[in-house]
């Protein structure tokens, strides 16, 4: 009877703290997201509502839509490159047997262990060395190097070895190894591919230090974002960053439903 | 025939083999070549620069001094700065050790109380807010904090409270928005753990009539270590080097090193003082994991 008693209440006790720790992480997205749709001047309590008109703001707003455009742009072209880079590197390591090749892949996914304001300094102490302005293009360069590392090691994760099997048979079969590729790797692994170029885009769109290190006019997203802060709490920041999240949800379901999907069914 | 012929086979293949085998290293370096390039042109050449400006001091007049160990000697002889350093490490402190007691009870009634099919739907769910900018997630503290924001307002309807509570603009917020991150990286690293570990051994324990508290404190704990290691390094390598919640969330009273860095850079426009400071603080970050290293290994097996 104790025994029963104190079960239950165990299991009553760890479903209390599952919906606290619930209720503490959502707390604050649920208040951006729920006073971005504030009648109102301010977004705080009461709230009246609901309202879109601080979204037709935001999407009036030039200076947000040209840090969204870049933002986009730069998630874009950062994203394929990290893509592009970390499968080859992938691809390279997993088929292909050379010395050097253990360190070679320790080396690759260093920069994951390194905090994004080491990462941007160095970019930024770069361009002063070299008499550089700052730019977007720094930006890419820089999102390239923290998320072609996680590109790489998904790609890695994916390419097993029950594909190897048909790359043989078409290597016998006399298609060159840029046919293969183009031919059987890639559809193969489409998936995972999709999935990394998502959450690289996520990554990248989400990211403010390395961007406001290495721009000057050009500005991302955060950064326009970082900017209006200094205005102080307006219903319209609340719009941007429920898109900004709204946003990177989609791609990281996209992720989830394309790296594990299968898995489940 | 197939006899004779078996000795001149094996021949060929062993050549072709040795061919096979160059052209291997030979393509499998040119694969990896544009990401190993991109990493040592963009990654570890700019810190290398960094050390490099680190050593050179900014003159005077402004230009560029003799190599030496001046911006060294200048940091720890300023008590600002010291004292920045010294915030740090203690912020990241109690950020570790706090985000680990919230996440790991957390972290196992996902993995102990909830039915296994529904158990990454609730991990899924438990990190979403984790994939938004920090620049958003600190001004949403913000506004939650704010004297009129929805904490103050539901304290003063409860009668908690008859005054606002100047919650925002102070260390504690700074400390809240960091551990509010770092539950959720925590819990995805425990969890990972948790559920590797063999069920067989807790059901043994039991059989051999240990209690659940015991069961726990003897087997899945010591067991789970590995992933509150990796929790717990990944949250000083990111906390530590975090700009935008303690610039939006904590005020100017007490500033943490990546504040006085990003003031190096901003208004004191001294690039090398900003790269001994942003080169201290990897120090402490490589300190902390040759420390943890030995659980940090086992993790990865």
């Amino acid at each position: 009877m104790i025994r029963f008693f104190s079960r239950y209440f165990g299991t009553a006790l760890a479903t209390l703290y599952m919906l606290a720790c619930y209720a503490f992480i959502f707390l604050p997205v649920g208040v951006l997201v729920l006073f971005s749709f504030q009648d109102g001047r301010l977004p705080v309590p009461p709230f009246h509502g609901p309202t879109l008109v601080w979204y037709g703001r935001a999407l009036g707003n030039d200076r947000l839509m040209a840090g969204l455009g870049n933002s986009l742009i730069v998630g874009a072209v950062s994203s394929a490159l990290s893509v592009l880079l970390g499968f080859l590197a992938a691809y390279g390591i997993a088929r292909y047997i050379f010395p050097g090749r253990r360190a070679l892949q320790a080396f690759l996914v260093l920069p994951l262990a390194v905090s994004y304001l080491l990462i941007g300094m160095g970019l930024l102490v770069t361009l002063s060395a070299f008499g550089l302005s700052p730019s977007l293009e720094m930006v890419v360069v820089g999102h390239v190097v923290i998320n072609m590392p996680l590109a790489f090691a998904i790609v890695l994760a994916q390419l097993g070895e029950h594909q190897r099997r048909m790359e043989w048979a078409a290597r016998d079969l006399g298609a060159s190894t840029a046919r293969i590729l183009l031919t059987i790797v890639v559809p193969l692994i489409a998936p995972a591919l999709i999935a990394a170029f998502c959450l690289c885009f996520t990554l990248s769109w989400d990211e403010f230090l390395i961007s406001f290190l290495v721009t000057r006019f050009d500005v991302t997203l955060p950064v326009v974002i970082w900017t209006m802060l200094r205005g102080g709490l307006n219903p319209q920041t609340n719009a941007v960053g429920s898109i900004i999240f709204a946003g990177s949800i989609l791609l990281v379901a996209t992720v989830e439903a394309l790296l594990f999907g299968k898995r489940r069914a | 025939m197939a006899r004779t012929l078996a000795p001149v086979v094996a021949v060929e293949r062993s050549a072709n083999e040795a061919r096979a085998a160059r052209r291997d290293r030979l393509a499998g370096a040119a694969f990896t070549l544009p990401a190993l390039i991109w990493i040592l042109i963009f990654f570890a050449a700019p810190l290398v620069l960094m050390a490099y400006f680190s050593f050179t001091p900014l003159s005077p007049t402004g230009g560029r001094g003799a190599i030496g160990l001046g911006n060294y000697r200048a940091f720890f002889a300023e008590s600002a700065y010291v004292e920045a350093l010294w915030n740090s490490v203690v912020t990241t402190a109690i950020v570790v050790v706090l985000s680990l007691l919230l996440a790991y009870p957390f972290a196992f009634a996902i993995a102990t109380k909830v039915p296994r099919s529904w158990q990454r739907l609730a991990l899924a769910v438990a990190i979403l807010p984790f994939w938004t900018s920090y620049v958003v997630r600190s001004y949403a503290w913000l506004l939650a904090l704010s004297p009129s924001g929805v904490i103050n307002w539901t304290l003063h309807a409860l009668g908690v409270t008859h005054h606002p509570l100047m919650l925002a603009y102070s260390p504690g917020a700074t400390i809240l928005g960091f551990v509010h991150f770092f539950i959720m990286l925590n819990t995805l690293t425990i969890y990972a753990n948790l559920v590797q570990i063999n069920p067989r051994y807790v059901l043994a324990a039991r059989d051999l009539g240990a209690g659940a508290w015991r069961s726990f404190l003897t087997i899945t704990l010591p067991l789970s270590i590995p992933g509150v290691m990796v929790g717990a390094f990944l949250t000083v390598v990111l906390c530590i080097g975090d700009y935008v919640t303690p610039q939006i969330l904590g005020g100017f009273r007490e500033l943490l090193l990546p504040q006085v860095i990003m003031m190096q850079i901003q208004r004191q426009l001294d690039l090398p003082m900003a790269s001994t400071m942003s080169l201290l603080m990897t120090i402490v970050v490589a300190i902390v994991y040759l420390a943890m290293q030995r659980w940090l290994r086992m993790a990865r097996l």
